[in-house]
């Protein structure tokens, strides 16, 4: 479970993140849904507590980001908006990699990694150096490394960005088995029909706040809007910077 | 949902480090510069530079020197006594100047037209030489004509003398009785003055690559932010990074080092009175010398590179960087300075005099080691710990 309460973060005088509350529970899809710009990195970034936030407090599985990041970062799986991979390093050293540094036992580790190298289907890739990876076998690397360590907790940083239709619905699927599996899964998106067909619940950010955070049925109820993406305008304000 | 397990598992630090090593020993262009033009640079140079040093100095002593004479018919004993010195009196020039300035003779002699007369009723009479003292490499042929005309004159100085009926000695009085101190090793030095400089350059660029790669090139390919997201302290990976570059730089200095021992055996050194050692000893004290300062330059090269927003801009700034360790060289190499005790303290300075002692033969005393070791290591140590401080940084991990 992640907990974000009242997270604010300043850049000078620019406010990224203005006050957000929302909780992702285990077992569901939580969908960060904003335009471009609206603070969702950021706020995620607080999340994994490569920032801290100026003020407010993260908890995940009941740890505090800030008395014990370690023992945050050892709970989350993250797909940072950065997906650098080793260029010359292989898919497998990629993952085996960061595997290492979670402190996996060796043979644990090669269990996990050739288990998510199936699962992401990219046997063909695995002995590849990344060097010249399309976005979606760059994507499903960077995924695989993530979740190498097994987390309870996986945050995905606008996950299907620059895939393709046939890369995109092979994720969706595969949020939906780490969701089959009890784990927590957060996501942001500005796409929302990625969010509408698969978040139990959706966390709506706009100028670094939360405007609104129901099931997707409730959105539409509370609007009064049948469509879901007329529902999405009208909380807004504005359709700038959404994509259908 | 992780088990416990008792298979072994790696440190995060041992993992950086051999993450890095593997990774960039993949790469061409590092392997390149730390193993093959880093280090093999300056042996090849070195050598280069003293042959045609040493044999150009070498040829000039022992070669038939041409020497354009003006009014050789004036003074026909004073040109055979040249010729006996191996000069070989050439054609007159119209001007002597010039022909100095353009680089068309090394030397020119002018006899004045009034030197039979003179020479007969007994007066002093003058030669002129002409020569361009910037033209170092007319020195010795300078030299060598100034040397041949003196003694002729000091011969015919004694006839006279004697001729008169008085001793040779009263017209000298005082003689000057040369006795140099230099050991053949102590000379050696003047022409080795940079040799310090190239170990820290091969160290330098050893490690270079990595530095920049381990950093800026990290960030530029949005890789730092996912690693620093695995729960591994920052410190911790810098220190996997560190190590990975000073073992590069290590390795690029013993390959140096042996390089240089390989290449001391084929400079002719004793031809010209000199004595080289860059032996096993030799090789041992300057790597012990040497391993502060390759921390601390692992160090220096992570955090300039740490500030750069791209691998080209990282590129820039640790080239600047790279003229830092030419300071010490170069000044003692201008102006040499008698050596204090604390400045072996002093990093890069230290290892400067240390080494140049180790050329003359002199070694190191124990207390310069110290001093040596403890103030590079204590610089190093510093570098370390502002390079951390700067890795904590909220932007360091966001990439552009």
């Amino acid at each position: 479970m992640i907990e974000a309460r009242g997270l604010y973060k300043a850049f000078g005088a620019v406010k990224a993140v203005d006050g957000v509350s929302f909780t992702a529970r285990d077992g569901e899809i939580t969908g960060l849904l904003g335009p471009n710009g609206a603070g969702k990195t950021t706020a995620l970034r607080m999340l994994y507590t490569l920032m801290t936030p100026d003020r407010g407090q993260v908890l995940v599985d009941g740890i505090d980001a800030v008395i014990d990041p370690l023992g945050v970062r050892r709970q989350l799986g993250v797909l940072p908006d950065a997906r650098g991979l080793y260029k010359r390093l292989t898919a497998r050293e990629n993952i085996d990699y960061f595997a290492r540094l979670h402190g996996l036992p060796e043979d644990l580790l090669k269990n996990r990694r050739d288990a998510l190298i199936a699962a992401l289907e990219m046997d063909d890739i695995a002995d590849r150096r990344t060097e010249g990876f399309s976005q979606g076998q760059r994507v499903k690397t960077a995924i695989a490394r993530a979740l190498v360590h097994d987390p309870r907790n996986v945050i995905l940083d606008e996950p299907t960005n620059g895939l393709d239709v046939m890369a995109t619905r092979a994720l969706r699927q595969f949020m939906l088995r780490l969701k089959g599996e009890g784990r927590c899964v957060l996501f942001s998106s500005h796409i929302m029909q990625e969010v509408a067909a698969l978040c139990d619940r959706i966390v709506v950010i706009a100028n670094g706040r939360v405007v609104a955070d129901e099931s997707p049925d409730a959105l539409r109820a509370q609007t009064g809007e049948a469509n879901l993406e007329d529902a999405f305008v009208k909380i807004i304000g504005t359709d700038e910077g959404l994509a259908a | 949902m992780n088990t416990v397990n008792k298979s072994p598992r790696r440190s995060a630090f041992l993992t950086v480090f051999l993450k890095e090593v593997k990774e960039n020993l993949r790469d061409r262009r590092t392997l390149m510069s730390a193993f093959l033009t880093g280090p093999l640079l300056g042996p090849i140079l070195l050598v280069l530079l003293l042959n045609v040093t040493l044999n150009r100095e070498l040829e000039k002593a022992e070669k038939p020197l041409p020497v354009p004479v003006i009014g050789a018919e004036y003074a026909p004993n004073l040109v055979d006594a040249l010729k006996v010195g191996g000069v070989v009196p050439g054609a007159a020039v119209a001007d002597p100047a010039q022909a100095v300035r353009k680089q068309e003779a090394d030397v020119v002699l002018r006899i004045a037209s009034d030197y039979g007369r003179a020479w007969r009723k007994g007066e002093p009479v003058q030669v002129e030489l002409f020569y361009d003292s910037s033209q170092r490499d007319a020195n010795t042929s300078v030299e060598r004509v100034t040397r041949l005309v003196e003694s002729y004159a000091r011969q015919q100085g004694a006839m006279r003398l004697v001729a008169r009926g008085m001793s040779p000695g009263t017209a000298w009085p005082l003689q000057v009785a040369r006795r140099d101190q230099a050991t053949p090793q102590s000379r050696a030095v003047l022409l080795f003055a940079m040799l310090p400089y190239f170990f820290v350059i091969t160290i330098f660029m050893g490690g270079m690559y990595l530095a920049i790669d381990l950093t800026a090139g990290e960030r530029e390919r949005q890789s730092l932010e996912p690693l620093f997201a695995n729960p591994v302290a920052r410190w911790k990976i810098l220190c996997g990074k560190l190590a990975a570059i000073c073992v590069f730089s290590i390795v690029s200095l013993l390959i140096t080092l042996l390089a240089f021992a390989v290449v001391g055996q084929f400079i002719p050194a004793e031809k010209i009175g000199m004595e080289l050692d860059l032996g096993a000893h030799f090789a041992a004290y300057v790597l012990l010398l040497m391993l502060p300062l390759v921390l601390l330059l692992a160090a220096l090269q992570s955090m300039v590179a740490a500030f750069a927003k791209s691998y080209r801009e990282a590129q820039t700034y640790i080239s600047l960087l790279m003229l830092v360790p030419i300071i010490p060289s170069a000044v003692l190499s201008f102006m040499p300075v008698k050596a204090q005790a604390w400045m072996y303290a002093v990093p890069l300075l230290g290892q400067n005099l240390g080494i140049m002692q180790l050329l003359r033969g002199d070694g190191v005393t124990g207390e310069q080691l110290v001093l040596c070791l403890a103030g590079s290591l204590a610089a190093a140590l510093l570098a370390v710990l502002a390079t951390i401080q700067l890795y904590r940084s909220e932007k360091l991990a966001i990439s552009v």
